[in-house]
């Protein structure tokens, strides 16, 4: 693919560098020319020294051959006008990052208006990517797809649970909606299961399940999550702050620690939930008082690595049991400290580049149909299908239980106006909406393709 | 250093000149000449050596800026070391230092010749002769970007070290595709040349050197009189065609692409073309006199022109006979050169610009002192950092041009024209100068020991100076 990266800091040259290695066609655009030239003396990209808002500046970075404009530059308006831009003039798919919490809690229109494919905020990014390290053990793979908005998560049913030996239908009944098993392995076999579907003890079973529902649901199964009571966190920065939003829905007691007490004034604002603490959280009395050593787990997001670092041995050294995450900007001294016991690194930067190489090879995989992206799920054995609906598609309008399906076809999740609708038998498609199709079959190029009698 | 990836390299691109130095073996075949058993036995053991050098695959491919200077530079020392060796086996050029003058002054596409007389020469050595100028003129390391699959983004050094011009960007953001893109252009355009050459009935031999050597603005020849002895149509034919071999490569990637506007947007190409009408227009007025007809001063002035301010070096008449004026605006196109990009030499038009743009902004800033100016090249601010390498490239062109006209001078049989066109004919890649050295005398005549001096201009004039400096640069030869 032709792919133009506008904005070279960190990201973009992750970015970049893995993209490369992908061996696709990259023209990076900076307005810096020092970086520009270090970047073209490493990688096999063109580069070009301007505003990548321009349109000239586009031209010449070949915007009109373009299949995706990245805009990761420091400035959220530059990057929405670049992505502005080029949809204009290249008619590409465009990433944004974007992480002015204005501007992202109005990105549904954003996305909408401007025609954006997707949008990255690195400091959710690398949040969402916390709370799902503490929600789940790590033994429990989980598949994220549909731009980072769906995850399946993978399981096997323990023996003597309440969903062996049970249909799909018995299933929902028993524990109510909201779960939507997608992807049934036995005996290396994966099975896209309909309502008939007996499960058994043994199965690795993929399921979507809304986020508030997910405690309950292993509970009541039987499965062992593993999932963390509460949490520290030091440091009160943005990507804490959307941590403990992501952790308070599922139920995890939250403490912020943070030296600020006017940012700690502002989150308690936002966070009447959380317990925020106003202190020095490199003080191991601090610490010590707060309950360190009897915490769940420990998240050190301070803005200073070595503080991070330091934070989290001693964390480690009073309370071995818990679940440790600590936050680096640079990704590059992790040779160094992986000996050390951190617990879980991330890093907001490389997250975000992963998200986006992600989408970037869905879109790779679609190329040539419909579809939006294509995500391999289940170990690479099932698809991921994403298309949006047209006016002329054939399924507008009808109860999905009415819908006549191909075998081992099913349509996992509609994203509607920036919700994720899990849908039942009354659940339809509508104009405008994205549809997750899960299948083993290949080759699906069109919605139509899902169909039984087409 | 990092001495592996350099043999590495080395080893890749003596494989590519062994498969090379087949077209001059099936000439010989072809006209049935003893002399082809010399190159089929150069190539087998070129490749040999090649094949063993390449065993050993460095583990980390990283290239630096000085291990691509270096490779890029003793790659070029190195193939035409082997280059010459099927002339010495032959007899062609019995002389080493001979044999290696005309092979690098064929690699680095200049053109001087040794050659007392060229006609007397077995047709498979006329054929490698003009063939190392084909390869010469787009380069051989970017002949092996295009051809041969190398991971990793530090090709660009090579790239960069091998390609002619104040700053060296891709056309595509691969630098294979780019370097693919360079050879399908330069091998299109040859081809084009070759075809039209034989429809203006000139013979296929012929033909196919002297599209070589135009198409690496070389000018290796065929004929005693180089290319006096063709008819004015195909000598019309050659004009066109080694003008349009000294544009920038790049406005012939506009022309084929959707930007056909940039490509008559290029200010170096408008420069280049209007240099050329400009001295054509003095000369022809100048020499009226010594032609039948206006049309052929003309014709004359402007195969001299395009000759020169390409690099090529073909003549169709002695212009060592021409009135002084004329003379001196032939040495002045000797400096300017070419554009930058394409496949011919001298300082190139593009440097000229920015030092004329640069003086007339110095003069500014002594009229209004606190005045602070843009230039602008090509309709954008142009780098600070390339203006400032183009001064130092010019300061550095100095140096080794002053330090190349005393070595001559050691030899006092040569007059002070000889020695000063001669430097300026190899180390502008030309072929011919004036004097004892002009267009239908040779090389031979000069001193062992300025042989090798004016075969290191040849080599740092095409290689554009740094690559040849940096062996000379102590810290280079240091492992780290």
């Amino acid at each position: 693919m032709r792919i133009i990266v506008a904005g070279c800091g960190k990201v973009g040259e992750t970015i970049v560098s893995k993209l490369t290695g992908e061996g696709h066609d990259i023209a990076v655009i900076d307005v810096n020319n020092r970086v520009i030239g270090s970047i073209t003396d490493n990688y096999d990209v063109m580069g070009i020294v301007g505003n990548s808002a321009s349109y000239s500046v586009q031209k010449d970075a070949g915007i009109e051959d373009t299949d995706l404009l990245i805009a990761v530059t420091d400035s959220d308006e530059e990057n929405l006008l670049t992505c502005l831009f080029a949809k204009k003039a290249g008619n590409c798919n465009t990433i944004a990052r974007v992480r002015n919490p204005v501007y992202w809690k109005e990105l549904p229109y954003i996305k909408e208006e401007l025609g954006l494919s997707m949008t990255i905020n690195p400091e959710y990014a690398a949040a969402t990517e916390a709370a799902r390290i503490l929600r789940f053990p790590s033994a429990m793979k989980i598949d994220i797809f549909a731009r980072g908005r769906v995850e399946l998560l993978q399981f096997v049913i323990p023996e003597g649970s309440m969903i062996a030996d049970c249909s799909l239908i018995e299933m929902a009944k028993k524990i109510g909606g909201g779960v939507l098993v997608c992807s049934v392995v036995r005996d290396n076999e994966v099975y896209i299961p309909n309502g008939q579907f007996v499960l058994q003890a043994k199965d690795t079973v993929g399921v979507i399940i809304a986020p508030n529902r997910i405690k309950d649901f292993f509970k009541r199964i039987g499965v062992e999550t593993h999932s963390v009571r509460n949490t520290i966190i030091v440091g009160g920065g943005k990507i804490a702050y959307y941590l403990a939003t992501q952790l308070l829905n599922y139920g995890i007691d939250v403490k912020i620690i943070e030296r600020d007490i006017e940012r700690c004034e502002e989150l308690s604002e936002q966070l009447p939930k959380a317990t925020i603490i106003n202190a020095d959280g490199t003080d191991q009395d601090v610490l010590l008082e707060e309950g360190v050593e009897t915490c769940g787990s420990f998240v050190s997001l301070t803005g200073i690595d070595e503080e991070n670092v330091f934070l989290s041995l001693i964390v480690k050294k009073l309370n071995p049991n818990a679940k440790v995450i600590t936050k680096t900007n640079r990704s590059n001294i992790d040779f160094l400290i992986q000996g050390m016991d951190l617990g879980t690194l991330i890093h907001p930067k490389s997250i975000t580049a992963e998200y986006i190489l992600r989408f970037v090879r869905a879109m790779q995989n679609s190329i040539g149909s419909n579809m939006e992206t294509l995500y391999y799920i289940v170990e690479g054995k099932a698809e991921a299908l994403e298309f949006t609906i047209h006016e002329d598609a054939p399924v507008i309008g009808i109860p999905l239980s009415q819908l006549k399906l191909k075998e081992n076809v099913l349509i996992a999740c509609i994203y509607r106006a920036r919700q994720i609708i899990i849908p039942d038998g009354q659940s339809s498609i509508e104009v405008g909406d994205s549809v997750i199709i899960v299948t083993t079959h290949r080759g699906f190029g069109d919605i139509r393709d899902i169909l039984a009698d087409a | 250093m990092h001495f592996d990836i350099v043999v590495y390299i080395l080893g890749k691109i003596l494989r590519i000149e062994a498969y090379l130095m087949l077209l001059p073996a099936l000439t010989g075949v072809i006209y049935r000449e003893l002399e082809c058993v010399s190159f089929f036995l150069v190539a087998a053991a070129t490749y040999i050596v090649g094949t063993l050098m390449t065993q050993r695959k460095p583990e980390k491919f990283v290239l630096y800026s000085r291990e691509g200077l270096v490779t890029v530079s003793l790659s070029w020392i190195l193939i035409s070391l082997i280059g010459c060796l099927p002339f010495v086996v032959n007899g062609d050029i019995p002389s080493f230092t001979n044999a290696l003058f005309e092979t690098i002054s064929g690699f680095t596409t200049t053109g001087a010749s040794i050659l007392e007389n060229v006609e007397a020469l077995s047709h498979a050595s006329l054929m490698w002769r003009s063939f190392t100028h084909w390869v010469g003129g787009m380069g051989v390391i970017v002949f092996m970007l295009a051809i041969l699959p190398m991971t990793g983004g530090h090709n660009m050094q090579l790239m960069r070290a091998e390609s002619p011009g104040p700053s060296v960007g891709k056309l595509v953001p691969k630098v294979r595709e780019s370097a693919k893109i360079l050879y399908l252009i330069y091998f299109a355009m040859t081809v084009v040349e070759i075809i039209v050459l034989i429809c203006a009935r000139m013979p296929v031999f012929d033909a196919l050197c002297i599209s070589f050597g135009s198409a690496g603005t070389g000018g290796f020849g065929v004929k005693a009189d180089s290319c006096g002895s063709y008819t004015s149509l195909q000598q019309s034919f050659i004009t066109l065609f080694i003008t349009l071999f000294g544009v920038n490569f790049n406005a012939y990637y506009f022309l084929l692409g959707k930007n056909r506007k940039e490509a008559f947007k290029m200010e170096e190409v408008r420069w280049y073309l209007a240099i050329i009408a400009a001295s054509v227009a003095l000369i022809t007025v100048n020499v009226r006199g010594y032609f039948d007809t206006l049309y052929q001063a003309f014709h004359h002035a402007f195969f001299q022109v395009s000759s020169i301010i390409t690099t090529t070096g073909y003549g169709t008449t002695d212009f060592d006979l021409w009135p002084e004026f004329s003379k001196m605006i032939l040495v002045f196109l000797m400096f300017v050169g070419a554009c930058a990009g394409s496949t011919g030499g001298g300082i190139k038009v593009s440097r000229i610009i920015i030092l004329i743009k640069s003086v007339g902004h110095e003069l500014i800033h002594y009229i209004h002192p606190k005045s602070v100016t843009t230039m602008k090249f090509d309709g954008r601010p142009a780098d600070k950092e390339m203006v400032k390498g183009v001064s130092v490239y010019l300061a550095a062109y100095c140096a080794i041009y002053i330090v190349s006209m005393l070595l001559l001078s050691l030899d006092n049989r040569q007059d002070f024209t000889t020695n000063f066109t001669a430097v300026a004919a190899t180390f502008n890649n030309i072929g011919p100068g004036l004097s004892k050295v002009g267009p239908v005398m040779n090389y031979n005549g000069l001193a062992g020991g300025s042989k090798y001096v004016l075969m290191f201009d040849m080599l740092a004039g095409r290689l554009e100076l740094y690559p040849m400096l940096m062996l000379f640069v102590p810290a280079v030869w240091k492992r780290r």
